[in-house]
């Protein structure tokens, strides 16, 4: 036995097992919620269910099976099931019975014993909507103007086409709506700032003054223009609707206007179920969110994320590296230099939530406010840089994150051989000369290193980007197509705060769990993204510059 | 060529253990004073710390001339070599008074401009140390300090430097490729190449040869002999031998003192002090 232990196997054992467990845990969490996430896009099938309700009388319920568990008996007793069985052990099913303006609830929990017959009709319909979320039931007639054009299965090959027509008019009405209202509004905004800020300078310059009433006319007409469009859109859009009728025998009409998307589950083969998957993973990788977030889409979280991670780069990287150069190449080292250090090294340690505070209190409130006094005097109250932003969360990230630049830099400069500095020292370079034209590129794979680290630092922070500009809807995104086109100033949304959001704050718990899990898999894709590509500039450089130690 | 036969193979007179036989050839000039001076130093004192390293040292360097230290481990040879470009002014804490005249300026002063000192006063250092650049772009690095960026004029240059250090002919072809791929020796004749190619009046090489494969140390010293003709060249060496073969004058230190300086052949034939007996004859460690 002291054999074994001298011989060093207990420490490989040992060592080796640590790995493994790590990798487990990483495994293991990565694949959890990627079957998650990803499950929740594939279209269940759809359960006709007879079911005995509490007051004994059988209901007919509709939905989609989300969970299924079995529980003890006693704790359903004790919350107050009337059971008929003895057994011990009982299965219950997490039914989506959508229907939400219906029915109100549209989750619900069928304990397996008070199940009379399960059936999974061919016929009946999902229908997305982009308000009270999906409804169940049975297509009785496509309707057009209020007439009816086609009845039972023959409306629905007449469905797919006019599904298809009115999804294009919503496309329209969007772009109008969100693209060219958007870009006049902005326009009329400036105006409107142009005009007060004339007003706070006390010029009076008529010329002008006409100027800005002719462009505003211009402005107005163009409006009232796209409102006309607008009107003709939504007539269009309104003509077609159908008719549903649900699991309680209830007929509901749903304008065509209002369906995203319409389907029998129980008779999709498989490349239909792959084609609707693949449909329902772009739209989430791609369209705005609906319904509180809970439906549709992640596309401006994700570009929310990415784009304060840019900035943020951009601003750590140059302010970690001069302050990384000063401490290692011009500052004396002595007990001063020693102390900076080893408070740069615990700034890496200071809860995120404090410099969330520090964010808030300083770049909001404090730089922000004045950048608003001194040059947009003529929006006030209403604050343009006073109030959180896409700039003020990168540049409390870049706070946050700079200490790991600057120790990795340090590192990287301290790692450059002497040699090659007296190298160039004695070809008749400066110091500077030398810093620039030799230790910072070589030391350029250590700053990599460190804005690596910073950047899965950062991206995967949330809790102070709640003080300083994350929002959970941003009605516009920080990048877009009216000068200056980089909107710092504008809130943005951020995967991090979207998982809280929609997992803690939305009305339907329920209904957003696989939603968080599908999002988290995503902020975790966007990090790998982020550092990979990092990953892959470093070792580029790593190999442009490899080191003489060798 | 002929040499590294000689080398190997031809049995040679010695005296006091040292292969003086390259001494009595070529045209060394064995008589002091008649030559125009390069570097001279006076009373020169210099202080790691509370340590002394060279104790008054006397010196004077002749102009296109080789002169070699050689001495036993930390008897302060390469402290000597590094003030003359002033290469011990990176490190804290040292101290230096006395003065080094360089064609008989004090380059110790507190004006003089250091990066174009170290300019007229080029240095190659024990190991190898190409920068992690192209070829080519290691030897134009002096000139592009400068503010050289023509490329006509560049690759001319680094041509020419790269033909004086006797390296053009292995590298013409790939001078677009990392200087790291070059073995030991190109890569030292890269590093006399960069060093020469900013045209410094003085070549202080310090123990080039020394982490080199006898081959490679050969054409570094054929390399040494030929350009002396245009440069001041000071080397360090612990191989006697080296001294010897490449050297019109030695100097043997010990424990910070100059102890002799004279031509290598009297140096290392006749010497003048016990101590440099004893060190050229092997009673040192």
């Amino acid at each position: 036995m002291r054999q074994w232990f001298r011989s060093g196997t207990p420490w490989i054992w040992l060592t080796a097992a640590a790995v493994s467990a790590s990798l487990i845990m990483v495994i293991g969490l990565v694949s959890l919620i990627a079957i998650r996430g990803l499950g929740y896009f594939w279209p269940n099938e759809v359960l006709d269910i007879q079911y005995r309700n509490a007051d004994r009388h059988t209901v007919r319920i509709i939905g989609e099976r989300y969970d299924d568990e079995r529980v003890s008996a006693s704790r359903l007793r004790e919350s107050g099931v009337d059971l008929t069985t003895n057994a011990d052990q009982i299965g219950r099913y997490l039914i989506k019975t959508g229907n939400r303006d219906v029915g109100g609830l549209d989750f619900r929990w069928l304990i397996e014993p008070d199940i009379a017959t399960i059936e999974r009709p061919g016929d009946v319909a999902v229908i997305e909507r982009r308000e009270w979320g999906n409804l169940y039931g049975f297509l009785i007639a496509l309707k057009q103007g209020g007439q009816v054009v086609a009845e039972g299965d023959q409306a629905w090959p007449a469905l797919a086409q006019r599904l298809d027509r009115a999804r294009d008019l919503f496309a329209q009405i969007r772009a109008v709506q969100k693209d060219a209202m958007g870009e006049v509004n902005y326009g009329l905004e400036k105006l409107r700032l142009r005009e007060r800020l004339q007003e706070i300078r006390g010029e009076n310059d008529p010329e002008r003054r006409l100027e800005i009433v002719a462009q505003r006319q211009e402005l107005e007409a163009r409006y009232a223009d796209l409102e006309q469009r607008l009107v003709g859109l939504s007539e269009a859009i309104a003509r077609d609707s159908i008719v549903v009728q649900t699991a309680d025998g209830a007929i509901v009409e749903v304008p065509l206007a209002k369906t995203v998307r319409i389907f029998r589950p129980n008779s999709m083969g498989l490349t239909g179920k792959i084609a609707h998957y693949l449909e329902k993973l772009s739209e989430f990788v791609s369209d705005d969110p609906r319904e509180a977030n809970t439906e549709g889409g992640i596309f401006p979280a994700i570009f929310g994320t990415v784009l304060m991670v840019i900035i943020m780069s951009v601003i750590v990287t140059p302010f970690g590296v001069i302050a990384a150069v000063y401490l290692r190449e011009y500052a004396r080292q002595g007990v001063v230099t020693r102390l900076v250090r080893i408070a740069v090294n615990n700034l890496a340690g200071v809860p995120a939530i404090v410099y969330g505070v520090f964010g808030l209190g300083f770049f909001v409130y404090f730089v922000g406010g004045g950048i608003d006094q001194w040059m947009f005097p003529e929006s006030l109250p209403a604050p343009t840089f006073g109030t959180p932003g896409i700039l003020w969360a990168s540049l409390t990230l870049a706070i946050l994150t700079l200490p790991v630049v600057i120790v990795a830099t340090e590192e990287g400069l301290a790692r450059i051989p002497r040699s090659i500095r007296e190298g160039s020292l004695a070809l008749g370079a400066t110091k500077a000369e030398t810093l620039w034209r030799t230790v910072l590129p070589m030391a350029s794979p250590a700053m990599m290193t460190g804005l690596i680290l910073a950047v899965a630092r950062a991206a995967g922070e949330v809790a102070p980007l709640m003080l300083v500009g994350v929002v959970k809807l941003a009605p516009s995104m920080p990048l877009d197509g009216d000068f200056p086109f980089l909107h710092l100033d504008r809130k943005f949304m951020h995967l991090g705060f979207h998982i809280y959001d929609v997992g803690f704050q939305s009305p339907n718990v329920e209904a957003a769990r696989p939603l968080v899990y599908a999002t988290a898999l995503l902020l975790v894709l966007v990090i790998l993204v982020l550092n990979l590509a990092a990953i892959a500039i470093r070792n580029r450089l790593r190999e442009k510059y490899r080191s003489l130690e060798s | 060529m002929q040499d590294t036969n000689n080398l190997k193979n031809t049995p040679r007179p010695l005296t006091h253990g040292i292969d003086i036989s390259a001494l009595d050839c070529h045209d060394r000039i064995v008589t002091r004073g008649a030559e125009e001076s390069c570097i001279q130093t006076e009373t020169l004192n210099f202080y790691y710390g509370a340590k002394q390293a060279l104790k008054d040292i006397n010196i004077t360097l002749p102009k296109y001339r080789v002169s070699a230290f050689i001495g036993p481990s930390g008897c302060g040879k390469s402290t000597l070599l590094r003030c003359f470009n002033r290469m011990n002014d990176l490190i804290d804490d040292v101290r230096i008074d006395g003065t080094i005249l360089l064609d008989g300026t004090d380059i110790l002063a507190r004006d003089v401009n250091v990066a174009e000192l170290r300019r007229r006063v080029g240095m190659v250092f024990q190991k190898p140390n190409p920068f992690p650049k192209s070829i080519y772009e290691n030897v134009a690095y002096g000139l592009r300090i400068n503010g050289v960026n023509k490329r006509r004029y560049l690759d001319e240059v680094v041509e020419k430097a790269l033909r004086d250090a006797a390296l053009w002919d292995e590298v013409k072809d790939r001078l677009n490729e990392s200087a790291l791929s070059l073995s030991g020796g190109q890569q030292q004749r890269l590093v006399i190449a960069r060093a020469i190619a900013v045209e410094p009046e003085v070549l202080l090489l310090d123990e080039p040869a020394s982490a080199l494969d006898p081959i490679s140390t050969l054409k570094i010293e054929e390399l040494v002999y030929e350009l002396k003709s245009r440069y001041t060249i000071v080397i360090v060496t612990h191989n006697m031998q080296q001294a010897a073969r490449v050297s019109d004058y030695t100097a043997f230190m010990y424990m910070g003192e100059m102890i002799e300086f004279d031509s290598a052949v009297t140096l290392f034939t006749n010497p003048r002090d016990r101590r440099t007996e004893d060190y050229i004859t092997g009673r040192y460690g």
